[in-house]
């Protein structure tokens, strides 16, 4: 079924399709059945000792693996000690899992007094020191593995408590939970269709950590010879082994080996499933530099050609894209190409919109033309000049300038693009001291200047506060109070009103009108909206699918349009003329008869009123 | 589908939903009053903090929908619009006052009485992305709501497709996961799974904001014709006035937890008397480079009035 074929791989897929994952899988397996079948081959008794093969070497009277002090067979007491050694560790992750994971879950999703009171269990549970509380546990019950493990189970449960509780407090929120419990479902309905669902991986994953730390803790109470003497385990024979480890030091061997064997393979395949689940493909460094050093080779010959032929640029010419093509590496070492070869110029004291779709290409446009591409990601071919300069060409720090003071950038969403940790102020000044290289005086005295001009109503206040104190609206003021503090040629606004309140764009748009005209900068406005290239721009381009598909003057593209995609963009424009008429009930409202019968219904029976409702909804259709 | 055959399925669906449905619909059926009450309604957050005096989304609102009538709710962030969804839908609290539902109190009702009353009152959401579960199929999502009311798993199924039918999605899409869909599509999924149990009344949360514009378009007409079909109610809750001018019959505008002005559409969007509503028609740009530079002009002109008028406060709130 072709459904299958386009589906991306579930995290199962992906944990078989790891490497690491494989092995290590196959190393538990075989482990595994070997404890769970071996026993049963073997020929000799775990616990019966044979004096004359004591301290036999491996190989000797059928001993595969040798025998201990006593001459019992050491590979039956590895593969006997192995099952309750698993087991006990076992025990201890059902134990963690089931309580932290049902406490977690009633926490994270109810809240409330459970949530306080388990919230308090397990800080509890972490600060009291595990080792102390089996040690008490032991003189209390006795020398039992299983109670041991279990109570080290409880122990462990906060850590798992934790986990749970805050990945719950995350989906609770989700949108799809509120559609859920919209659609009537029952809150544990909700808890085990959706909420179950994100948990049970970083369980699974926490749950192969705590395995391993379970074998570690029990094989270390053994050691300290606080085990169960009647049971072989790993522990146990680590423990033999120790008390003759000047007379037979290679007994120590094969329980550390199995002990080491079994942790590491945990670990790493709770790490293959951490990737596996997390899903997400990357393209590994390793890959983008063999895709960037290609893509260097291909594009020398290119870079030849633009040398001996630059761009004569205009005067008036600051920002010049030619033939430009952007891709970005793609796993599997092939190259995504996502703008397919466009031109684009920006005059200087002239407004230019890109206006497309989301996926069209405009923000990687823009990003291309200021050489900030995310990772991963290059210019195929084409270039883009800067004032007569072939970007392509200049050092990081030469463009690190350029960005600075010739080029800046406004972003869509301003909050985010402020550092939460630092006063607005500090921000403003210190773009300034590094380019403008000014002293903090002046550099103080220019920030509370730009803040005024862009119509900042009390300077000194924003100034001294931190971006949360701050509206949606003030911090892009601020921010484009930045972007002109370098007196830059070029504003490049990427969807800078998208975030905000119509009242509060119109705001921004008049402010952005008005820093245009007063300082003659040039802006390239990506946006998707036409209101705001029929308020702010001279000239505009539509960009599809990484393509520009048509450019030219704003006001006669407003009126004429020849590309299909273009025609499509305009037709999509709600027309404000066309205003849905008021409601008319449909014809044969209710009527009066149809009121009564509804009324007499209320004393009959529920079939009666559902009859009764039929009428009066067949009245009215 | 028709309307009549839309309420037959309706009807037909209770049948199917049985008994514990019936009781869903036990309420004084009052032909005259509105499908949706809502009177006086505030709503407060609580806030961190040792006796922290309560944050009030809703000072004390009021508003009625008609069965079958689309009502735009306006108002800007923090406005309140969302809230007063979201206590309609059970997920925001009522502190006082009432939302009634054909008559009855769904305001402060228990979780088991909303849960078959809720049926009537379904959603869509405004973010496509997260408001279907990534790991559940369409068909599973579909399904969910029929399936907790007991409808046979043929059943279900079948009225699954044809509401993929109804949204305009293929019917393949049922073996699919959210993520294959564009946004789009999935905002169809989620009218689709708002339709099915045939509600009265859908609570509409920006369900075109997050879109690209042409789908926006395509997507608004759906909902209009949806229901023109069905006779469906929606509450339309936007901040785009030429998104609300489209689709709702009456608007709504909210501003600071109130409602300031409501109207039919025409009369509130072309001669709006608030001050607020004024400045709001006013912010947003035209679509046309010779009328915004106009609408600039007025909008330049009706700050300067207001402020004149002692608005100055309100004029610069931003």
């Amino acid at each position: 079924m072709s459904k299958q074929n386009n589906a991306p791989p579930t995290a199962l897929k992906r944990l078989l399709r790891d490497p690491q994952a494989i092995v290590v899988i196959s190393i538990l397996v075989i482990l595994g059945l070997a404890i769970i079948i071996g026993p049963l081959l073997s020929q000799f008794d775990p616990a019966r000792t044979d004096l004359g093969s004591a301290l036999a070497p491996m190989g000797e009277n059928g001993h595969i693996l040798g025998a201990d002090s006593a001459g019992r067979d050491i590979l039956t007491r590895l593969l006997f000690g192995g099952r309750n050694s698993i087991l006990g560790a076992l025990l201890a992750v059902s134990v963690a899992v089931g309580i932290g994971t049902t406490s977690g879950l009633i926490a994270g999703y109810f809240g409330k007094w459970f949530d306080t009171l388990s919230n308090n269990a397990a800080s509890l549970l972490q600060a009291v020191p595990g080792m102390v509380i089996l040690l008490a546990a032991r003189s209390v019950i006795g020398p039992s593995m299983w109670w041991m493990m279990a109570i080290f189970g409880v122990l462990l449960s906060a850590g798992t408590f934790r986990l749970v509780r805050s990945t719950v407090h995350s989906v609770r929120n989700e949108l799809y939970v509120d559609a859920a419990r919209v659609s009537g479902l029952t809150d544990w309905r909700i808890i085990f269709k959706h909420v179950l669902r994100v948990v049970r991986g970083p369980v699974l994953i926490q749950a192969g950590f705590l395995m391993m730390i379970g074998l570690a803790i029990q094989a270390g109470i053994e050691i300290l010879g606080l085990g169960d003497p009647g049971m072989i385990s790993w522990g146990g024979m680590l423990s033999d082994a120790f008390a003759r480890i000047l007379v037979a030091p290679q007994l120590m061997l094969w329980p550390s080996v199995m002990l080491a064997t079994f942790c590491l393979c945990l670990t790493l395949l709770a790490n293959s499933l951490r990737d596996a689940l997390d899903g997400t493909q990357r393209t590994s460094p390793a890959t983008i530099r063999k895709v960037n050093r290609e893509i260097r080779a291909e594009m020398a010959a290119e870079a030849a050609f633009y040398a001996d032929n630059p761009i004569m640029m205009g005067e008036d010419e600051l920002l010049h894209i030619e033939a430009l093509k952007v891709g970005y590496a793609a796993p599997d070492g092939s190259i995504t190409e996502i703008i397919h070869g466009i031109d684009l110029q920006v005059n200087r004291g002239e407004v230019v919109g890109l206006i497309g779709e989301s996926g069209s290409g405009k923000t990687q446009t823009a990003f291309a033309a200021m050489r900030l591409l995310s990772e991963g990601g290059s210019i195929l071919s084409g270039r883009v000049v800067w004032k007569g300069r072939d970007l392509s060409t200049v050092s990081e720090a030469e463009m690190s300038t350029i960005r600075g003071t010739e080029i800046a950038y406004i972003p869509q969403e301003p909050m985010s693009n402020l550092d939460p940790s630092f006063t607005i102020g500090y921000q403003l000044m210190e773009p300034m001291r590094h380019h403008l290289r000014i002293s903090k005086k002046e550099a103080r005295a220019r920030a509370l200047d730009l803040l005024r001009r862009v119509e900042i109503t009390d300077p000194e206040r924003v100034f001294k506060s931190y971006p949360h104190q701050v509206s949606g609206g003030m911090a892009q003021r601020v921010l484009i109070a930045a972007s002109i503090s370098c007196e830059p040629d070029l504003l490049i606004a990427d969807e800078p009103t998208t975030a905000l309140d119509v009242t509060v764009q119109a705001e921004i748009l008049d402010l952005l009108r008005k820093v245009q005209a007063e300082t003659g900068v040039g802006i390239l406005m990506v946006t998707h909206n036409f209101g705001i290239v029929a308020d702010l721009c001279d000239r505009v381009a539509v960009m599809q699918l990484g393509e520009i598909v048509e450019r030219g003057d704003t006001v006669t593209m407003f009126k004429t349009h020849d590309h299909p995609y273009t025609k499509q963009l305009f037709s999509a424009i709600l027309d404000p003329e066309e205003i849905r008429e008021p409601y008319v009930a449909p014809s044969g409202a209710p009527s009066p008869a149809a009121a009564s019968l509804v009324d007499t219904s209320l004393v009959e029976e529920a079939e009666g009123r559902l009859e009764t409702k039929t009428v009066s909804k067949g009245a009215s259709a | 589908m028709s309307r009549a055959s839309y309420e037959a399925g309706h009807l037909a669906g209770r049948d199917a939903l049985g008994q514990e449905l019936l009781q869903g619909t036990d309420r004084p059926l009052d032909p005259n009053a509105p499908l949706l009450e809502i009177n006086d309604l505030v709503t407060d957050f609580p806030l961190k903090g040792f006796r922290a005096k309560p944050f009030r989304a809703l000072k004390g609102v009021s508003l009625d929908i008609r069965a079958g009538e689309c009502v735009g709710l306006v108002g800007e962030s923090g406005s309140g619009k969302t809230t007063l969804g979201r206590a309609v839908l059970g997920l925001a609290p009522v502190t006082a006052g009432s939302i009634r539902l054909k008559g009855q109190e769904i305001g402060n009702i228990s979780a088991a009485v909303r849960r078959r009353v809720g049926r009537d009152v379904q959603v869509v959401f405004q973010d496509p992305y997260t408001s279907l579960n990534p790991a559940m199929t369409i068909e599973a999502i579909l399904a969910e709501p029929l399936l907790t009311r007991k409808v046979p798993k043929a059943e279900a199924r079948e009225r699954v497709a044809h509401l993929l039918e109804e949204v305009r999605l293929p019917a393949d899409a049922m073996h699919r996961l959210p993520k294959e869909f564009s946004g789009g599509q999935r905002q169809r999924i989620a009218i689709a799974r708002a339709l099915a149990l045939s509600p009265e009344l859908i609570i509409c949360d920006e369900p075109v904001s997050a879109l690209d514009l042409s789908t926006q378009a395509r997507v608004l007409d759906l909902f209009k014709e949806i229901q023109e079909r069905t006779g469906v109610a929606y509450l339309f809750i936007t901040h785009d006035l030429d998104v609300v001018r489209h689709v709702s019959h009456r608007v709504a505008v909210m501003w600071k937890g109130e409602i300031v002005e409501s109207g039919d559409t025409a009369q509130v969007t072309r001669d709006p008397q608030h001050p607020y509503t004024q400045r709001l028609w006013m912010a947003a740009p035209v679509a046309d480079p010779a009328k915004q530079k106009i609408r600039r002009e007025e909008r330049r002109e009706l700050l300067a009035a207001q402020a004149e008028a002692g608005e100055a406060t309100l004029a610069f709130a931003a």
